[in-house]
């Protein structure tokens, strides 16, 4: 067994100029040159992108699943934040 | 498959299973993702790494049989073809590694568990490459074995095991064609390059064929699979349809298939053919295939001879952070 095993990176890439970068999956690697490094060969053997962000997975505070409904469902009676909740006659013309 | 005879753990009535055990099931019936730090039965998780494990090291394991033509290829435009499908399959491995890895096992303890042999890879790997042909067989038959069982995977109820294999699937196709590619050029090349493509064909049908693993129809392991959508097909299913859509591409190569009972059922609507020599593959799987030991030795050996890189990359970052922590800004 090897002294001390490589650590987890999450791997983000902007497929495109003007999108956001994605999260596209992990790979371990030493640091964090070495994994930018590793990212090109495994997730963009194929001109998948043109930007890679490294982060340490450690480093990613998520939500929990067990508070899922708390954090979201109270955006579910809001639904007056969706434009198709007024009613704008016809005749007003396009808004 | 990739994944032969995974162990599941025993199946569950609707009125054995806990209240948790249900809702679970329920998620999965309605096509829910399960994501890696939800609640899930330990069953579930344990079957997973031991499928997705195996799956893994299949991608790596797989390796071998073509890297051993790459420095042979006939063309610098093959080798540099054949140079991409491998690079390929180790990119595979390392998307199922860390898909497995979510569910909680290290990357060296999978690494331990198949080179010590309690984990398995795939039974087709353990078969040699005699021939440049053998790389048009492989690609043709062995990838597309591999397909017929990745693309219902897509749709599988654990989310970084289908996106995995969503991203497989998207390079598979090259993996086949190319394959194909090589076997049309040698039947149509001289006769003894089409004896050549006969032969691999020859020799790589019903290692193909034992890819899916024996008939699991009336198998538990396959029942609880089935329910927790981890394994989308019956072994039988998936086997019938990869006979009906190879027949045909071998009849275009003007290639006959090994097995003289192959006929088309006007009836089934599917082909007949005979079932590859089931005690053959036990006797692979325990570890009496002409290669394994050839294999496990070079995966033992190439991660003992890495060791020395690893641990002295791992001291260099090590170092280097420790660097930059005395003086912040040195380092910019
Ligand atoms: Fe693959
Ligand atoms: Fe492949």
């Amino acid at each position: 067994m090897s002294r001390k095993e490589w650590p987890l990176w999450e791997i983000f890439i902007r497929g495109q100029h003007g999108l956001n970068h994605r999260h596209v999956g992990s790979l371990h690697a030493p640091d964090a040159e070495m994994a930018i490094r590793n990212a090109r060969d495994v997730y963009t053997r194929r001109k998948e992108g043109v930007s890679i962000w490294v982060v340490r997975s450690a480093d990613i505070t998520a939500s929990a699943p067990s508070e899922k409904g708390p954090m979201f469902d109270p955006a579910e009676s809001k639904v007056y934040r969706h434009p198709t909740f007024f009613d704008i006659p016809d005749e007003v013309g396009h808004m | 498959m990739y994944a032969q005879m995974v162990k599941s753990e025993g199946m569950k009535s609707a009125e054995e299973m806990t209240p948790e055990e249900r809702a679970f099931q329920n998620r999965i019936d309605r096509n829910e993702k399960i994501e890696p730090k939800e609640w899930m039965p330990e069953g579930y998780r344990k079957t997973l790494i031991r499928q997705i494990g195996q799956h893994a090291h299949s991608e790596i394991v797989g390796q071998l049989p073509e890297g051993n033509w790459i420095t042979r290829a006939p063309t610098l435009e093959r080798k540099a073809i054949l140079l991409a499908k491998v690079q390929d399959e180790a990119g595979h491995g390392l998307y199922l590694y860390s898909a497995a890895e979510t569910l909680g096992v290290s990357r060296d303890e999978l690494m331990e568990k198949l080179h010590s042999g309690a984990m398995k890879y795939s039974s087709i790997f353990n078969y040699p490459t005699l021939t440049w042909a053998d790389m048009g067989a492989v690609g043709w038959l062995v990838d597309g074995a591999a397909i017929m069982n990745q693309v219902p995977l897509q749709r599988t109820s654990y989310g970084p095991y289908s996106r995995a294999m969503i991203r497989i699937c998207k390079e598979e196709s090259f993996h086949q064609r190319q394959g194909y590619a090589i076997m049309m050029k040698m039947a149509q090349g001289t006769p003894e390059q089409k004896e050549m493509a006969q032969d691999a064909l020859n020799r790589f049908w019903y290692p193909a064929l034992m890819m899916f693993g024996p008939s699991d129809k009336d198998s538990v392991h396959s029942a609880q699979s089935m329910a927790w959508k981890i394994k989308m097909n019956t072994n039988d299913e998936l086997r019938q349809k990869f006979v009906d859509e190879t027949v045909p591409q071998a009849e275009y190569l003007g290639l006959t298939v090994p097995d003289e009972t192959l006929r088309w059922n006007e009836e089934r609507g599917h082909y007949d053919f005979a079932e590859p020599d089931w005690n053959e593959f036990f006797e692979v799987i325990k570890g009496n295939g002409p290669c394994n030991r050839e294999r496990l030795e070079a995966r033992r050996t190439a991660w003992e001879e890495g060791r020395w890189f690893r641990e002295g990359l791992m001291a260099y970052a090590e170092k280097s952070a420790a660097r930059r922590k005395a003086a912040p800004h040195a380092a910019e």
